[in-house]
């Protein structure tokens, strides 16, 4: 199962004749994703490694069938290319792209409003289901196909606890990073929804961070309809008010959005919270009762 | 970005939004030049990145040229210190002086962005004059809000519900209904993150003006507004910062002695964490970036050294695409360029973690690696003491 990628997902890259596009995209399709298409405006009719290039999103989803995109536009061009995805009829868009201007994601979100179309990011390493897919720039190698849930507003530190479920013997059913801007296309809710409903899926890690109240919402969730363990890590403890921390949400603002307040949240709701990044593997396993 | 009260102003003014009369000056000459031309009582204000100026004494009203020169000679130089500002304080390099207004009545007026809805929203008090966080906290039914289409703006009848609960009448109605829909999309068009009018004035002839005003712009758009980009002023940052923004590395200076470098804002964030959590205390937050290039880790070496009160580094890398043999031999290449004399403490994780640690272990340098973050915190926070 897993959800929303799997070995059916077929993916137009957005940007595929960019650097990290080609890039990515190259080490996607070695872990056996279906990457058949790419969109650059003005290089349709080239191929890429093999993969046709289009000049819309629309003609490649004609001659493909792609049903998902995965995008390397560049920031200003960025909230374009994910409304042309969705225009064209494709389900699920991935954006990795880093530094959109927020307010060209809140009109993407007025736009999106009511649409099936599911966007993941920006500012995001991507989503895999291991064994299955993967649509990002996350390192492949370090997870294995399992039963362990994982979604997170960071890149690094997602690696690092898929790291630690994988030495523990943990494998992953999909690991979704939400991105790391103020206005993502998915929240933490929209994903815990889909793992409960996902059987593959045993048990959630969830990473927040500070800033925004993604993390509370969460805790709201989970209390009244998420049946599965939850093993929760807030990053930005120790991060000073009104400072923005690398990431363009990860901002405590008028006090508030505060890792403290967001743990208090995530533990009242009968969550798992660590206190450290280095606690979040073992914590799952002994949850698991495999500790 | 933040910019200073006349600036943002200056700003506003364009979107038809009232401001009273008034100029900036870097003199006393020139302030009281000012004055002159005005006319009539004026206030000099302090312009620095901060608030609370009003009670640290950079707020002064004078009543003629003389008063006003003799003001901004107490002002322009001084170091304002308010509660946003620190113990060190603020030189202030320039005032604004402008029109006094006679007063009768100061309200609140903001926009920022709810993250959780997904929208810009005004939001508007009686409380004028008052911090918004403290009337949300005393008087929360005080605050009134409008949510507002990003691309529509704040429409009439939305400006409208505001004049009228906050008890606005006749010509004050009129202008406020304007103020605010010029406000929104001065927001709207700025790509600002933050527009607060704070107070905002009703004066005794039933005019409405901003009597303050605070923008700052989202920096991921700045590249669309070149005029708004020149605003920014590096004299009110903090030096280490802006020499890291030269070279687009995420740092942000905090007090602590343990110098960290990591690559992702999410794990720099979590590294700071553990560190405090092992005792210690961070001297700086830095993103690397996922890239994590010699020449990357080496200016971000250079930048958090430079601050004189890191006593030992750590460096936690979890190697993703980047293989950590490279950042290995980056980190050494770097620390042998740098000639660095403070212990320092690496964790790599990830592709070619073995052939990184040979690295590491086979050059020479105080280099200490740790295999797990809480093995890296615990080392450093030692190293440190």
């Amino acid at each position: 199962m897993a959800i929303w990628v799997d070995e059916n997902t077929r993916v137009v890259v957005q940007g595929l004749t960019g650097k990290e596009g080609r890039f990515h995209a190259a080490r996607c399709r070695e872990y056996g994703t279906q990457i058949v298409a790419g969109v650059t405006p003005g290089k349709g009719g080239q191929e890429v490694d093999g993969v046709p290039i289009f000049n819309t999103v629309a003609e490649a989803r004609k001659a493909t069938g792609c049903n998902a995109s995965l995008i390397f536009v560049p920031p200003l061009g960025a909230a374009d290319a994910i409304l042309e995805a969705a225009d064209a009829g494709v389900e699920l868009v991935v954006c990795i792209t880093e530094g959109i201007p927020a307010r060209d994601e809140v009109l993407v979100r007025q736009a999106l409003a009511g649409s099936p179309v599911r966007l993941i990011g920006p500012n995001c390493p991507g989503i895999i289901s291991p064994g299955k897919a993967k649509l990002g720039i996350m390192p492949a190698h370090i997870h294995r196909e399992g039963t362990i849930g994982v979604v997170s507003r960071s890149g690094t530190l997602t690696y690092e606890a898929v790291d630690q479920l994988t030495k523990l013997g943990l494998g992953q059913s999909t690991c979704v990073g939400i991105g790391g801007d103020p206005v993502p296309g998915t929240s933490f809710v929209d994903v815990l929804a889909a793992f409960q409903e996902d059987p593959q899926t045993e048990a959630v890690v969830l990473i927040g961070e500070i800033g925004g109240t993604a993390e509370e919402e969460a805790a709201e969730y989970v209390k009244g309809h998420f049946s599965k363990p939850v093993v929760a890590f807030v990053a930005g403890q120790t991060a000073p008010p009104g400072r923005r921390m690398g990431h363009a949400g990860a901002i405590i603002s008028g006090g508030k959005g505060t890792a403290k307040e967001k743990m208090q949240a995530l533990q009242a709701a009968g969550i798992h919270v660590v206190p450290t990044p280095a606690e979040i593997g073992a914590t799952v396993a002994e949850v698991l009762g495999r500790g | 970005m933040k910019v200073h009260e006349y600036q943002a102003k200056e700003i506003l003014a364009r979107y038809g939004v009232a401001v009273p009369r008034g100029r900036v000056a870097t003199t006393p000459d020139e302030a009281r030049a000012i004055a002159r031309e005005l006319g009539g009582s004026v206030v000099i204000k302090a312009q620095v990145h901060a608030g609370g100026r009003g009670k640290a004494g950079g707020v002064k009203l004078a009543a003629n040229p003389d008063q006003a020169e003799q003001a901004a000679r107490q002002i322009l130089g001084m170091r304002l210190v308010s509660p946003q500002t620190g113990p060190e304080g603020k030189l202030v390099r320039k005032v604004l002086v402008e029109e006094a207004l006679p007063i009768a009545q100061e309200l609140y007026l903001g926009v920022v962005l709810d993250r959780s809805r997904a929208l810009p929203v005004m939001m508007a008090s009686r409380f004028g004059g008052m911090e918004i966080e403290e009337v949300a906290r005393e008087h929360p039914e005080a605050i009134l809000k409008e949510h507002f289409d990003a691309a529509l703006g704040l429409r009439a009848f939305q400006a409208r519900k505001l004049g009228f609960a906050l008890g606005l009448l006749d010509q004050p109605f009129k202008e406020f209904v304007n103020f605010a829909q010029a406000l929104a999309r001065a927001y709207n068009e700025t790509d600002a993150s933050l527009a607060e009018i704070n107070p905002l004035l009703v004066t005794e002839d039933g005019r409405v003006l901003a009597l303050d005003a605070k923008m700052n712009f989202d920096d991921n758009a700045l590249s669309r507004h070149p005029d708004l980009a020149a605003l920014r002023d590096v004299d009110e940052e903090d030096p280490y910062e802006v020499e890291a923004s030269k070279y687009d590395l995420n740092y942000v200076k905090l007090d602590g002695n343990i110098g960290c470098m990591v690559n992702g804002a999410g794990l720099a964030m979590a590294t700071m964490d553990i560190i405090k959590h092992y005792g210690g205390n961070p001297a700086n937050f830095l993103d690397v970036g996922g890239g994590a290039s010699q020449e990357r880790v080496e200016n971000a070496f250079r930048i958090l050294l430079s601050d004189p009160n890191v006593r030992a580094v750590l460096i936690n890398i979890f190697g993703g695409i980047v293989r950590c043999d490279m950042i290995a031999a980056g980190v050494v290449a770097a620390a042998r360029n740098l000639e660095v004399k403070l212990p320092i403490v690496v964790r790599l994780e990830g592709t070619n973690v073995e052939e990184g640690r040979r690295i590491l272990a086979e050059s020479g340098l105080p280099l200490h690696p740790a295999s797990t973050m809480a093995e890296a915190a615990e080392k450093v926070v030692q190293l440190a003491r």
